[in-house]
């Protein structure tokens, strides 16, 4: 399990640069699309990969790009999502700040594929850093020929910019990045029409994360039957882990998909276990949005079965036992972590990051903050477990956007399977507010 | 919180800075100029000292030959344009879930603590601003906090006290004083 397809020379010293990663095979799927193949046999080999979208949601790339419209004399665009905020997430910032040049190529083959002629990276306001590495790999790239008019002599044109944010996670949904990179408020858009048909400035618009442009690098060099070869039948290929909380070694990795949960938290070669010889409490696999597990589900599913980090064996059991890759963001609680603080943490930043367009979330959220912040410190009744539940019901499925589910399914993963946490928290009111962490050990697997 | 109006002159932009804003705006197809409002507000916040007065909102209008609503919605909706003057250093302390199990309430403690102020407040010499921020990206490599463009990551108090000397003796770029 030790292929890597996007970080292979992400230590190379000099790799930021043209020359460096030219010299390292860069650029070539760029050579191969725009000489050997056309636009529909780029879109047709990303679809047979299979490749699923990297940024959280997993919906397929190929499938995405094939529902884009095509209307005679009306621009495209082709947007990269570097809006990276989904809290434990951190991948994409690594990718672009080592080694932008992959990101770039993706860029140029997935925009030939689409025939998009300008296309923008919208990065998330707070990388203002890795927005200037990126503005010098794509200066590099104009001078080499990459980017420009007539590339390589092919006839296509391609122009490619950067813009950044401002510091709003709903800018990650691409509707809201659109209005964003309009120079507007992240305000999500009604739905239909989608940014197939009606995008940016009101023109066809295909929106995708960071890693999966990346990844249609590999694809195009090797070929789609090369790189479903990696992975498990439903999750082809590897996928960029940022691993953080209380791991030895956090930090990001690139994993052949279906590799172990156990492998991946107590092995060397990844997050080396839980720091301090500590025992493991909870975990979280896909970024703040997804379902927490608790002990007895992270190395194996409710079935019995080796739980692996793959699409599939992630979301085995369904929301009742468990999760979802998301978004690859990997967050490991020890014993001594309490849920409920947690769980409070993660509904403050919900509430604080809600754009405040549709009611059930703008006012849910806070709700939840409130109740949760009650809880937390001792003056909740048993009632506000329910009410939690309440509220999250009438979030779910009732915004524009997925950012009221993305701030229910947290509240409601964490009483479905810490219940007598909160409920210590309401009958020990004293020390839940005198002792915040490590309140109440309940199952941990050493 | 409560946003108070503070009105201030608008900031001198040099030419190479309005050179750098006309080339902003090139990056947009014609008549899409509006899209460049971010990062102008960006660039502009940094020579205004670190916020953006209703008088800066408004010259950033001008330029964009957009209303001024346009730029204080926009001004109003990230929440990395500060609205109110800042310290010299703004320390906006990263304070979600990931950098929280690694003890970042230690941190906000530590710095409010030395600097004898609350998250939100600025000293009163104007060095420093402390902040709190939502989930920064850098979970593996908690606590953090940001200064300026910079990311200071793996935080400790030492740490801290460290980066607070290296501010106080101007070792590390601190917003334009006004």
């Amino acid at each position: 399990m030790g292929r890597k397809l996007l970080l292979e020379h992400i230590n190379v010293p000099g790799i930021e640069t043209f020359d460096v990663y030219r010299k390292h095979g860069g650029y070539r799927s760029v050579e191969k699309a725009l000489k050997t193949m056309s636009p529909e046999d780029v879109v047709e080999e990303v679809k047979k990969a299979n490749l699923k979208g990297r940024g959280g949601a997993g919906f397929p790339t190929g499938m995405k790009w094939s529902f884009l419209a095509k209307p005679e004399g009306v621009p495209r665009y082709l947007l990269c999502n570097a809006d990276e905020s989904e809290p434990g997430t951190f991948k994409d910032r690594y990718l672009m700040e080592y080694i932008p040049h992959l990101l770039i190529e993706g860029m140029i083959v997935s925009s030939y594929a689409l025939g998009t002629n300008l296309s923008f990276i919208y990065i998330r306001g707070e990388y203002m850093w890795i927005l200037e590495i990126l503005e010098r790999a794509i200066a590099e790239a104009y001078d080499k020929g990459f980017l420009g008019k007539n590339i390589l002599g092919s006839g296509y044109d391609l122009d490619l910019r950067v813009a950044p944010g401002g510091g709003a996670y709903i800018c990650g949904e691409e509707t809201a990045l659109i209005e964003s990179l309009e120079g507007k408020r992240g305000n999500p858009r009604i739905k239909p029409p989608f940014p197939a048909v009606k995008g940016l400035w009101g023109c066809p618009t295909v929106v995708n994360n960071v890693e999966s442009l990346a990844t249609i690098v590999p694809i195009i060099n090797d070929g789609a039957e090369e790189y479903a070869k990696l992975g498990t039948e439903g999750s082809n290929g590897t996928k960029l882990i940022s691993a953080c909380g209380n791991i030895t070694r956090g930090g990001v990795y690139e994993i052949e998909l279906g590799l172990s949960v156990e492998e991946f938290i107590y092995g060397d070669e990844w997050c080396r276990g839980i720091a301090n010889n500590k025992k493991l409490k909870a975990l979280v696999p896909g970024g703040s949005s997804v379902p927490i597990l608790p002990a007895h589900l992270i190395t194996k599913t409710a079935a019995g079965e080796n739980r692996l980090m793959s699409y599939e064996s992630l979301a085995d059991g369904g929301f009742a036992s468990g999760s979802m890759l998301g978004s690859g963001g990997f967050i490991v609680f020890d014993e001594d972590q309490c849920i409920v603080r947690n769980t409070w943490n993660f509904a403050r930043f919900y509430a604080h990051e809600s754009c405040g367009q549709c009611s059930p979330c703008r006012e849910g959220t806070g709700w939840m903050e409130r109740v949760l912040h009650r809880l937390e410190t001792g003056k909740g009744n048993m009632r506000d477990i329910e009410l939690l539940a309440d509220i999250n019901k009438k979030i779910e499925g009732n915004t524009i956007c997925p950012l009221g589910d993305a701030a229910a399914w947290p509240v409601a993963a964490a009483i479905r399977h810490f219940r007598e946490e909160f409920e210590w928290h309401v009958t020990n009111p004293q020390e839940a507010v005198t002792r915040n962490y490590g309140l109440l050990r309940k199952e941990t697997v050493s | 919180m409560k946003t108070e109006i503070t009105n201030q002159s608008r900031p001198v932009l040099s030419p190479e800075k309005m050179a750098e804003i006309q080339g902003v705006i090139q990056q947009y197809p014609e008549g899409k100029h509006k899209s460049a409002v971010i990062r102008i507000l960006h660039i502009v916040e940094e020579e205004a000292g670190g916020w953006l007065s209703p008088d800066t909102m408004d010259m950033v209008a001008e330029i964009l030959n957009i209303q001024p609503i346009e730029v204080y919605e926009v001004a109003t909706f990230y929440t990395m344009f500060n609205l109110n003057p800042v310290g010299k250093y703004v320390f906006e302390v990263c304070r979600t879930g990931p950098c929280m199990l690694v003890g970042s309430d230690n941190i906000i403690d530590y710095i409010g603590n030395k600097l004898d102020i609350k998250v939100g407040e600025t000293t009163k010499d104007g060095m420093f601003t402390l902040k709190t921020a939502e989930c920064l990206g850098a979970c593996g490599y908690g606590p953090m906090l940001q200064c300026g463009k910079k990311y200071h990551e793996h935080l400790t108090p030492a740490k801290v006290d460290e980066l607070i000397e290296s501010c106080r003796k101007g070792e590390i770029q601190g917003n334009k004083q006004n």
